[in-house]
């Protein structure tokens, strides 16, 4: 058992690995501290002059603040910033998973139609007033998109089911919905009046101000409940990567990994659609960064594109009201201008491609 | 000690019979068979219902005396290991990391010191410890197929089925593997079953070889037999003329007309 090449012994390939295991948590690590800092920094964020340092103490020891800081802090911005990271980072396991199952690096929940059928359910409640849902009250926009979200997501299901569960037929079909909700909704906006349109496009933008302390409550059950579920299955999606055949050989269940994790995957979106609005752009970039800074070993992958997806979100918020004292724009517009310059620059110095 | 047999597999795609009545007699432990056979003959479908990736519509495989079919898809993928035909994978992933996966079995997040010097030890073996920290998006398509040998080799199994192993290697290499795969089926005492298109690999490496053609096992038997069957003459639809090499090793020749 030769090789023309001798390679180095064992112990220092081992070394190499836990090297790099070792350099994997450090960043996952950082990425927490990086984002707690950013969470304190949106909270300063906007009129109020806090300091960081009494923010920060305010957060840890809610007894001690002055009933204006105990207003601003714990009933206005914290919620938005919470929700900021826990969007984020549910857009970015969404975008991350969804690449992986699709095995197409330009899938994101958006590719397959989730958010113009949440964005067709928001205009079917604004400009008609319908609600799918009786009895929800003021909720009505957001619940007619998550359902709309969730029926799209249905449909590719039984989609699946008729026709075999293969990554090309997943896409083309969300790629129909896609359109066939992007017409309908042009069809909603033609027949919209000036008022209705205006707020059709603010939704569609996306905002944070909508955040409440029952919302960040929702979307953590949803991630606290489906990231520990991707994580245990880890190595069954990392071995995805390599092929359908090779991850059937190793005993995974290809059919019944794609439907579970897409079913997981849409309730994410789903939920973070109907709550801040059709952000795109978070769940396709964030995965692509990670990937490209630990590579896609699922076990540092995962965690990695969700801590991604909730900086980028977490930062957008705060460019949100820092860009203009008084105005906050909406979010859907940032998250694009920031990244973008930020990801070219990524992918210019990426010496290896991944995907041909 | 009985190792690997099959009764009367049948399979067929829609309605194109692939696989008609295959059976084969119990492949001994520590011995590698090697599966001949044109182009769609039904070498990686044998495989395949072995592994049981596929369902047969009919007949049974069995190990010593347990039928495969009663058990789940993972506890028969570990005791059947099956390196499917030849890849590229364009992942973000270290020849290090998907040592390690195949290593883990989907099994347990953690690893252990343990895993890993099994995984540092199994890289050396195989030759390619100095691919390890590459990714396998930028190995060659000789280095990922080691690579997938070595993926299979890291995995304790009763059954050991490689899909055209050497497809992408130079001559060297193609040894190597092949004495890889020799030794570690002898030295487990584990059923080795490993398909090839070359004769004359074959017929060096080969403990039984059998022939399989249209869906048919035509010939079974130690490689001398086989390889002056007429049957391999009439399968390939080559005249084949075998004759001793300088180290008493066969030799396959084969001639169109």
């Amino acid at each position: 058992m030769s090789d023309l090449t001798q390679g180095p012994n064992a112990g220092a390939l081992v070394q190499a690995y836990r090297l790099r295991s070792g350099r994997r948590l450090l960043l996952v690590l950082g990425a927490i501290a990086c984002l707690a800092a950013l969470v304190i920094f949106d909270i300063i964020t906007g009129p109020a002059n806090l300091s960081f340092g009494r923010a920060l103490q305010v957060i840890l020891d809610p007894s001690i603040a002055t009933p204006k800081e105990d207003v601003i802090i714990w009933k206005l911005r914290l919620p938005v910033a919470l929700m900021a990271v826990l969007v984020g980072a549910m857009l970015g396991v969404a975008g991350a998973e969804m690449q992986t199952i699709l095995n197409n690096p330009l899938a994101d929940p958006f590719t397959l139609g989730l958010s113009s059928a949440a964005s067709f359910g928001a205009a079917l409640a604004i400009v008609l007033g319908w609600s799918v849902v009786p009895g929800v009250g003021g909720l009505f926009v957001t619940m007619n998109a998550f359902v709309f979200a969730l029926g799209t997501s249905c449909a590719l299901f039984l989609f699946t089911r008729l026709r075999g569960v293969s990554p090309e037929a997943m896409i083309l079909v969300g790629i129909a919905m896609l359109f066939t909700f992007n017409a309908l909704l042009a069809f909603l906006q033609y027949g919209a009046s000036e008022m209705q349109l205006a707020q059709l496009i603010f939704w569609q933008l996306g905002s944070l101000s909508r955040a409440t302390w029952e919302k960040v409550a929702i979307c953590a059950g949803v991630l606290g409940v489906i990231l520990p579920w991707f994580l245990h299955q880890s190595w069954a999606l990392t071995a995805l990567r390599m092929g359908e055949d090779k991850a059937a050989a190793l005993g995974v269940n290809v059919g019944l990994l794609r439907l579970t994790v897409l079913g997981g995957v849409s309730l994410l979106a789903a939920v973070a659609v109907s709550f801040v609005g059709a952000i795109a752009f978070v769940g396709l970039v964030g995965p692509h960064i990670a990937r490209m800074i630990v590579g896609e070993d699922q076990r540092g992958f995962l965690p990695l594109s969700a801590l991604c997806g909730a900086l980028i979100l977490s930062g957008t918020s705060i460019a949100s009201k820092a860009i203009t004292p008084g105005i906050v724009y909406p979010i859907g517009m940032i998250t694009s201008l920031i990244g973008i310059p930020f990801f070219i620059l990524l992918i210019l110095g990426q010496r290896k491609r991944h995907w041909q | 000690m009985t190792g690997l047999s099959a009764q009367g597999l049948c399979f067929s795609y829609g309605r194109r019979q692939v696989l008609s009545d295959v059976s084969f007699d119990p492949l001994e432990r520590g011995k590698l068979t090697v599966l001949i056979g044109p182009n769609a003959a039904g070498k990686s479908t044998l495989f395949r219902l072995i592994a049981g990736l596929l369902a047969p519509s009919a007949g049974k495989v069995h190990i010593a005396d347990t039928d495969l079919a009663r058990l789940s898809t993972r506890e028969r993928l570990k005791k059947v290991c099956f390196m499917p035909q030849f890849f590229t994978a364009n992942a973000a992933l270290t020849v290090f990391d998907v040592m390690m996966m195949a290593h883990k079995q989907l099994k347990g997040w953690r690893v252990s010191e343990d895993d890993m010097f099994a995984v540092g030890q199994a890289l050396e073996d195989a030759g390619i410890g100095h691919l390890a920290e590459a990714y396998v998006s930028e190995l060659s398509g000789g280095q990922s197929q080691m690579v997938s040998v070595a993926q299979a080799l890291i995995r304790k199994s009763d059954v050991y089925l490689f899909d055209e192993p050497t497809s992408a290697l130079d001559l060297r290499h193609q040894l190597d593997v092949l004495t890889q795969i020799k030794t570690a089926v002898a030295g487990r005492q584990a059923v080795g079953m490993v398909a090839l298109h070359d004769l004359n690999l074959a017929a060096r490496y080969a403990d039984n070889l059998i022939l399989l053609g249209e869906g048919r096992i035509l010939a079974q038997g130690s490689p001398e037999e086989v390889l002056r069957s007429p049957a391999i003459s009439n399968t390939y639809g080559v005249e084949i003329e075998i004759t001793t090499g300088p180290r008493e090793n066969l030799l396959v020749h084969a001639y169109t007309s």
